[in-house]
């Protein structure tokens, strides 16, 4: 495998503009083979445009995107059978049923077998995989909003493809549908065939899921890491409290351990009941977007 | 199989799927039967009056003049197709998978060349019961199944067209009333030579009066050609007319098709249908 063929996706200093609205700037990120990357933010962040861009439905303004290789605008055929695409939501082929559809589109795949990837999916298997099977003689419009859901990412699938882009791929999942997704997602990089983007508001998802995260807040990636660095990143994240003569203390610091170390040489038994509270992912994301969003405040 | 057959096949697969879905749901079933019900209770009732002093009977004039009408109809179902699938992401669906949209193209034309056929069929069977006067000879199929084939080349890509430029279903609606209008000056209900010429020489212009004299021709004894433009069949000026919008339908199409297809993605989907349900409340 040569090193072009290990980086699935490259994104160099991609901008997007509608009229004189900036909506991403200078985003630059990378993904590898096999990778699950998730990208986080809040609503309006630019997660859709950018995972758009790289699926090909859109037209950057500028900078340079690769995926599996190629400029998703010069994207042909063989590029687009290589790639899952599952939006926010899909209401389409309300007709159809649910065993028929997903058979027929496996057909679009066929010629697109490698030696080391059997294409398509076969529909049976892949519909008793997302728990469909006794909704697989139902048209697609009398399915629930969870069960559609099963069969969009069941259709991302169909193809087997390299690279997945789920957006939002959660959203209106009960727990036991999120509990099959992210079984699914694992067993299919653990393949070690496939890499994810997937793009979530869900930290609890990101932090499952993701072997590395991109937090993006107003057109901008604010932080780029695992779950690990980003809690890092944050200074001041880490409460140690603790309890001496009597009185309680709460204490935030970046190196938790050194802390609690010079507590211990300075008071000895004096300390009683030591908590250390670790970063969650949620107070660092949202200590991230709180101070982007300061930073720009002043900037402006 | 190669990717080049992928798109022909898995387009072949759609129409019949389709086309199988349109009569086996009550709603599309009650719309197959609707129109030419309605369009043989109208034969039904002009069946005996009498164009001017020519001998001719109305009815025997607008039966084939209907059918031809008809053929014409599949531009309209292209184009409201197409702009539902667009509404609700099928066509994107169709961008999203490989050699997709090719395949829904082949897949569309074929499900509605099949579900026109089998209206025409239901309208020219019990039509062919009321009416008294038609010539079926050797010769009437043949010219039948050109005009047939010629027509939908003609207005297929057209619909296309439509439906691409007028991108919801609201605007689908606007079409209508000038395609009616159409109807209306092309010599379907009553001969074309009793309208003013200047109204003439517009619809003329329009493929649907020349899909309706080509049934006309097929249809009806030769005598019955006193009442058209030059008491004639004008063959060869109906195949250049219809031929000239084939050309035209087939350059154009495939580019408005492209422009429009480029411009779908999740999020203009889900703005369409925003405003879609905005109208509603």
């Amino acid at each position: 495998m040569t090193t072009d063929e290990k980086v699935v996706l490259e994104v160099d200093g991609l901008r997007m503009r509608y009229g004189s609205v900036d909506v991403l700037h200078d985003v630059t990120f990378q993904a590898r083979h096999g990778e699950v990357l998730a990208l986080l933010g809040p609503n309006g962040a630019g997660k859709t445009t950018t995972i758009e861009i790289l699926e090909g439905f859109r037209t950057r303004s500028q900078g340079q995107v690769k995926v599996l290789g190629t400029d998703p605008e010069h994207g042909d055929e063989r590029w687009r059978a290589r790639l899952g695409v599952v939006l926010q939501s899909w209401r389409d082929h309300g007709k159809w049923r649910v065993g028929e559809f997903l058979a027929h589109l496996g057909t679009y795949y066929a010629a697109y077998a490698t030696p080391r990837i059997q294409r398509p999916w076969n529909a049976d298997e892949l519909i008793k995989t997302v728990g469909l099977t006794e909704h697989a003689g139902k048209k697609l419009r009398t399915l629930s909003g969870g069960q559609r859901r099963r069969l969009d990412v069941a259709i991302g699938l169909v193809g087997r493809p390299e690279l997945l882009f789920l957006d939002e791929p959660t959203s209106s999942f009960d727990p036991q549908a999120r509990q099959m997704l992210h079984d699914l997602v694992r067993r299919l990089v653990g393949t070690g065939e496939t890499t994810v983007l997937l793009t979530t508001h869900d930290l609890a998802e990101a932090e499952k899921l993701a072997d590395r995260i991109l937090v993006l807040n107003g057109g901008r990636i604010i932080a780029d890491g695992t779950v690990g660095d980003l809690a890092q990143r944050i200074a001041g994240q880490d409460e140690v409290r603790w309890l001496r003569g009597g009185q309680r203390f709460v204490e935030r610091t970046t190196d938790s351990t050194a802390f609690a170390r010079e507590l211990f040489a300075r008071y000895g038994d004096d300390i009683q009941e030591l908590e250390v509270h670790r970063a969650s992912l949620e107070q660092t994301y949202l200590s991230l977007v709180h101070q982007a969003e300061s930073t720009l405040e002043v900037t402006r | 199989m190669n990717p080049a057959t992928t798109a022909l096949r898995a387009g072949w697969t759609r129409g019949r799927i389709e086309l199988r879905q349109s009569f086996t749901n009550g709603a599309d079933l009650f719309a197959h039967f609707l129109w030419p019900g309605l369009m043989v209770a109208t034969m039904f009732f002009i069946r005996d009056m009498s164009f001017g002093t020519s001998g001719l009977l109305l009815g025997t004039l607008a039966l084939p003049s209907i059918l031809g009408m008809n053929v014409a109809t599949g531009m309209i179902s292209m184009s409201q197709q197409l702009t539902a699938d667009r509404e609700d992401g099928t066509l994107l669906r169709a961008k999203a998978t490989p050699h997709g949209m090719p395949a829904y193209l082949i897949g569309k034309v074929i499900s509605v060349s099949g579900s026109l056929l089998a209206d025409l069929v239901i309208f020219l069977v019990p039509g062919m019961l009321i009416v008294e006067g038609l010539r079926i000879g050797p010769g009437t199929w043949p010219t039948l199944g050109w005009v047939l084939v010629l027509g939908l080349v003609a207005t297929l890509p057209l619909g296309a067209v439509l439906g691409s430029a007028f991108a919801s279903a609201r605007a689908q609606g606007l079409i209508q009333l000038p395609y009616l209008a159409l109807i209306g000056i092309s010599g379907i209900f009553y001969p074309i030579t009793a309208l003013p010429e200047w109204l003439q020489w517009i619809a003329q212009v329009f493929p649907i009066y020349w899909m309706g004299l080509g049934m006309r021709s097929a249809l009806l004894p030769d005598s019955a050609a006193t009442v058209e433009i030059g008491e004639s069949w004008r063959h060869l000026e109906t195949v250049s007319v219809l031929g000239v919008w084939a050309v035209l339908g087939l350059l154009v199409a495939p580019v408005v098709l492209r422009r429009m297809a480029r411009g779908e993605s999740g999020s203009t989907v889900a703005a369409r249908r925003e405003r879609a349900l905005q109208r509603v409340q």
